[in-house]
């Protein structure tokens, strides 16, 4: 599980806080937690401290957190039913399932059958990130010669991706960033 | 076809034959698929589960292997016959409880089965007898690849397969073979085997599946994780766990029959007894007294040409099957125990008592101790 505020380290500060009734949890890595002064979590509003002050108030409102904007299953229902609305909401909820899955299976990457007709585009796709990648790192490194031979290579597969037929095989264009992570159900107080 | 048709065969998978079939029922492998951009089974409307059903339908019945086909509404199934159909675990008790906008397509043989609008838009499966698990994987698999020219299924490049649940996702195959243990659960043995099998991402659950009963000494085993491996991993692992189980159980009937031979005797002589004297009997101990029938035949105390009717009472002897030659309304628990107990009477009349003197000594007819083939 990420922390949700740098999203990149991995938790390993967990709060719960019951605010007028809701329980709402959060997951902080430890350099997080040290810069927001989390060592008493009892003194202010969770939601306050990550996202501004005003910011419980909101969740309040949209208790449900976020939506698929495919099919519109919510993380409540996620946390309900156990099962998701649709394809889309493996992107919609990413983040949050990232975790959840590298419990669950062996592993975080499908090893096994492709279908035939989507073999060449996942080829493509996964060549891509990877330049898309070691670009950045070209870039990083100053070496800009070999970046934008990198930046020719990544162009000409684009175009071929375009050309190729049927390519939708990412199934919704959505960036990770705006969803907010899917916390497991809540244990039930005895 | 007909429903009455399939009802009155038992499949392949019971009446046939497979490598190690006395240990090993079967072997069976499921892959779940759903198209994409559709809303998955259990948050569509009905009018988009109405036309999935449509398009997965008619691509199911235009398959070469499926010529010869039975294809129903579940909404046009009885109570009565969708429970026929569970009990052979051609459809599952999920699926059996939906009713609009879900159907099942299965051959003629039962060797292979769809279920429509299950969890997930279709969810195929194939059975046989005995332990055949990489074949039953390449039959679902041909299968599969034909469908996907016609189905546009929901893939993703780094999680595979999309299913309506995470635990699926990837390959989203279940492999799993159906074992008759009566030797490790007599040796105690069972539950050890259970707890160091779930450690290794492998299941063990009842007849029925998630969360059943184990009854008749028989266990289900199969891969937990779908992500990560695939497919021909997944079931190279299970294979190896399954040969050491099937050895396990060899070796528990190996020494329960040096160590403690009147125990088993006592056992199988028991149950011989009961069954063929009992007036009403409940499905659950109908199938722990078979379980020792069968484990009997196993020994060469009852003639092997016994052995597909005992196999055979193993079902027959469910709720369902008991009541689906009749047409009356509904029977209560009662009236089923007793007629049960008829219906077993009268097949084991048919057998003659346990040969007692022919129990072997030096192991168990056509059974060779080794799996040398599985590792």
């Amino acid at each position: 599980m990420f922390c949700d505020v740098c999203k990149s380290k991995e938790a390993t500060v967990f709060l719960t806080q019951i605010i007028e009734g809701k329980m709402q949890k959060v997951n902080l890595c430890e350099g997080c937690s040290k810069e927001k002064g989390v060592n008493d979590p009892t003194g202010f509003a969770l939601a306050d401290l990550l996202l501004g002050l005003g910011a419980a108030q909101e969740i309040e409102k949209n208790p449900a957190g976020i939506r698929c904007p495919v099919c519109g299953f919510s993380q409540a229902d996620f946390k309900k039913t156990g099962r998701l609305g649709c394809s889309a909401c493996y992107d919609t909820f990413a983040e949050g399932l990232s975790g959840m899955l590298k419990n669950m299976h062996r592993g975080t990457v499908h090893t096994g059958k492709v279908p035939a007709k989507l073999a060449g585009a996942r080829q493509r796709n996964q060549e891509l990130a990877k330049l898309r990648e070691e670009l950045d790192r070209a870039v990083v490194a100053e070496q800009f010669e070999e970046a934008a031979g990198l930046r020719d290579r990544i162009r000409r597969l684009e175009n071929e991706a375009r050309e190729a037929e049927p390519a939708p095989n990412r199934i919704a264009e959505l960036t990770a960033g705006d969803a907010e992570p899917l916390v497991p159900k809540p244990r039930q107080k005895p | 076809m007909k429903l009455s048709r399939i009802i009155a065969n038992t499949g392949e998978w019971l009446s046939g034959s497979g490598p190690h079939d006395q240990i090993v029922v079967s072997s069976r492998v499921r892959l779940a698929r759903n198209l994409r951009g559709k809303p998955f089974p259990g948050w569509a409307k009905k009018a988009e589960r109405v036309a999935v059903l449509e398009e997965i339908r008619s691509a199911v019945e235009g398959l070469p292997e499926m010529e010869h086909s039975f294809s129903e509404k579940l909404e046009d199934l009885s109570p009565l016959e969708k429970q026929v159909l569970m009990e052979r675990h051609l459809i599952s008790r999920e699926h059996a409880a939906r009713g609009a906008g879900s159907a099942v397509v299965m051959n003629e043989a039962q060797t292979l089965s769809f279920m429509i609008n299950e969890e997930d838009h279709l969810r195929m499966q194939a059975i046989r007898a005995g332990l055949q698990l990489e074949e039953v994987y390449r039959m679902i698999n041909q299968t599969d690849s034909e469908l996907e020219e016609k189905l546009d299924f929901a893939f993703h490049d780094d999680l595979g397969y999309l299913t309506a649940c995470p635990t699926n996702v990837g390959t989203g195959m279940r492999a799993s073979a159906m074992m008759h243990l009566p030797g490790l659960v007599m040796s105690e043995q069972v539950n050890k085997i259970i707890n160091s099998v779930n450690k290794i991402g492998l299941a063990v659950r009842g007849l029925h599946g998630e969360g059943t009963e184990a009854m008749g000494n028989l266990f289900q085993v199969s891969n937990q994780t779908t992500l990560g491996e695939a497919e021909e991993e997944i079931i190279a692992r299970l294979n190896r766990v399954i040969a050491q189980i099937l050895e396990h159980e060899q070796n528990a009937r190996q020494i329960l029959l040096q160590q403690r031979p009147e125990t088993l005797l006592d056992q199988i002589g028991r149950a011989y007894g009961i069954l063929c004297h009992a007036h009403s009997i409940t499905s659950k101990e109908a199938l722990n007294l078979l379980s020792f029938i069968k484990m009997g035949v196993d020994l060469g105390l009852f003639p092997s040409k016994s052995r597909l009717q005992v196999d055979e009472l193993f079902i027959e002897t469910q709720p369902a099957h008991l009541q689906k030659g009749l047409h009356a309304a509904k029977m209560g628990a009662e009236e089923r125990d007793s007629l049960r107990a008829a219906l077993i009477r009268a097949k084991l009349k048919q057998m003659p008592e346990p040969e007692i003197g022919k129990i072997p000594t030096n192991g168990f007819c056509n059974s060779s101790p080794s799996t040398g083939e599985q590792s």
